[in-house]
């Protein structure tokens, strides 16, 4: 297999698997995959598994507890040991610090790219299957005052508390859309910040049309009510149908504006009141990372949330043969369903039958998501929040009025000709911020992910590549 | 309410560090990244945007959206979320493209 030198990779024949994602997915796939006879290369961005769910503090940082920091931490703490004694038995290479930027077909096996390390090394790899567990990252939704120092993503929030063990501030304010804002503000206060409120869009009340799939899964109700316990025990208030429609300060956040929103998300007038907060921590739901899946050319499907998301069949395969992928590639649904689906696709690649239990239990936790997704979907009305003068790409500084001239005065009709227009989602990010953003006020629908690399790629690499076959 | 994220998941690090940033003394704690030691310094911004020279600092905190580019040790446009704080580290506010000495 060639590879650099800085790649421990063993030489030998094309593994059977390369899974690229640690977490839930990623991690349970690997392992049962390996328990299953495959010999299997397990790559990951991050330095230690677990992905963004079960992201944890490095060793050095000496925590006895990691598991007072996340819900379900017994399911990852097995599936961790699992991979030490894969890798021990040879059955399993790990290779932690590897983003992998580019999958090419390579006769009737895969070659993966990868950038490796703190010093940027090229790796390259082959494997005659690959599983995507490229995961997910948060959908943002601009509005005044969001690029000020201290307003923070809610997900970011919570990872730099899971791997860092730092807050961004003693007062925050936790506020967006989506059941991830309670587990959120349950861990920024467990950890000593003060929240004065959750400030959630969504109206619980839209779960009400969705009761079947709720009374089927009792785990995610009984899941839910510990969140909202948590709350009142703190004494935090959830205020629905609201939304922080302003953050206000000089250098850093000093409070934010909450407004009623219709039903539409549309902002009440009348009903802004300020919360004074030393931070901000937003998100409104998840966005699945597709690049590699859409680089290769996999179908996709528009998830209940708004989403794009992987065309998956029973056994986690993508409309590409040879191509799986599990988790919330295939929708945002939780590190449950991610950890079954992970299952599921070792089962199927290893050309086993998917079982029955494992197919109903999907069913179930898909049905949830959906729900889920369905209730939090950002209504439409919350472009309103948006003044002409708001940045709506973080990266380029471009404001909403000069997208709304692309789209009113130039006929932008899609993100594209508005990023060709203003240069909104041409910077750093790649519109990973801004793209649900700048797709809405372009009339659309969010495009699925397509960047040809998925994370920067020192040129050095691309002049070394061999040539391509045609 | 004195917890802290600390006193929640107990412990201890097994080293603790200086760096510097922009020539004030931060303690780090072994295993932190570069964006963790600012937080637990009670900084929250450390480069200025392109355009306007707008502070900015960590925003998503998983290395997606490339807020927290800072300069370390003279390399600009390291993601200080990603980039683990070593001792000795010098860490500088990033200006603009990070690239002003290039003059280009």
């Amino acid at each position: 297999m060639p590879s650099s030198a800085s790649d421990p990779a063993t030489p030998g024949p094309a593994p059977d698997l390369a899974v690229v994602g640690a977490g839930p997915a990623g991690l349970a796939a690997a392992v049962n995959a390996a328990g299953l006879g495959l010999r299997v290369v397990l790559l990951d961005a991050g330095e230690r598994p677990g992905g963004q769910y079960y992201r944890h503090p490095a060793p050095g940082l000496g925590a006895d507890r990691p598991e007072a920091l996340h819900h379900g931490w017994s399911a990852f703490a097995e599936r961790e040991a699992a991979l030490r004694a894969h890798r021990a038995a040879g059955r399993i290479t790990y290779l932690p610090a590897h983003h992998v930027w580019t999958v090419v077909p390579d006769g009737p096996a895969w070659t993966l790219h990868a950038v490796a390390g703190p010093d940027e090394a090229a790796a390259t790899l082959h494997a005659r299957a690959v599983l995507l567990a490229t995961g997910s990252y948060e959908r943002q939704l601009p509005f005044p005052g969001w690029t000020l120092p201290g307003v923070v993503g809610a997900g970011g929030a919570q990872a730099m508390l899971k791997s860092g063990l730092v807050l961004p501030g003693r007062r925050v304010v936790v506020a967006g859309s989506g059941p991830l804002l309670l587990a959120v503000a349950g861990s920024l206060a467990a950890a000593g910040a003060r929240v004065p409120a959750v400030v959630e869009a969504a109206a619980y009340g839209g779960y009400a049309g969705h009761v079947p799939a709720l009374l089927r899964n009792p785990g995610k109700l009984a899941e839910a009510a510990t969140y909202g316990s948590a709350l009142l025990h703190r004494h935090i208030r959830l205020l629905t149908r609201h939304a922080v429609t302003e953050a206000h300060g000089a250098d850093r956040v000093e409070a934010v504006t909450v407004a009623r929103l219709d039903r539409d998300w549309r902002p009440v007038p009348g009903t802004a009141r300020r919360i004074p907060c030393d931070a901000l921590a937003v998100g409104h739901g998840l966005v699945p990372q597709l690049e590699l899946a859409t680089g290769l050319g996999c179908a996709t499907r528009r998830s209940a949330d708004g989403t794009a998301a992987l065309a998956l069949d029973a056994g986690q395969r993508t409309s590409v043969p040879g191509i799986w992928s599990a988790g919330e590639t295939g929708g945002i649904g939780g590190a449950q369903l991610a950890l079954l689906e992970g299952e599921i696709a070792a089962h199927a690649i290893a050309g086993r039958p998917v079982p029955a239990a494992l197919a109903r239990r999907r069913a179930r936790l898909r049905a949830f998501a959906d729900a889920m997704g369905a209730a939090h979907r950002p209504g439409t009305g919350w472009t309103e929040w948006l003044r002409d003068d708001t940045d709506a790409c973080r990266c380029e500084e471009v404001p909403a009025g000069r997208i709304r001239e692309a789209v009113a005065d130039l006929g932008a009709r899609d993100a594209r000709t508005v990023k060709l227009l203003t240069r909104a989602g041409m910077g750093w990010c790649q519109g990973r911020m801004c793209g649900p953003a700048v797709a809405a006020l372009a009339g659309e629908d969010p495009a699925p992910d397509r960047r040809p690399l998925s994370c920067p790629v020192p040129l050095r690499h691309l002049a070394e590549l061999p040539p391509a076959d045609g | 309410m004195s917890q802290t994220p600390r006193t929640l998941v107990g412990g201890a690090p097994s080293a603790t560090y200086v760096l510097r940033f922009d020539g004030r003394e931060l303690t780090a704690q072994a295993g932190q990244s570069i964006a963790a030691v600012l937080w637990g310094a009670g900084i929250l911004a450390w480069r200025t945007t392109r355009e306007r020279g707008a502070p900015r600092g960590a925003f998503c905190g998983i290395g997606s959206c490339y807020d927290c580019l800072v300069t370390v040790n003279g390399r600009p446009n390291q993601r200080a979320c990603l980039v683990p704080a070593r001792p000795g580290d010098t860490v500088t506010t990033q200006e603009g493209t990070g690239h002003a000495e290039l003059g280009v």
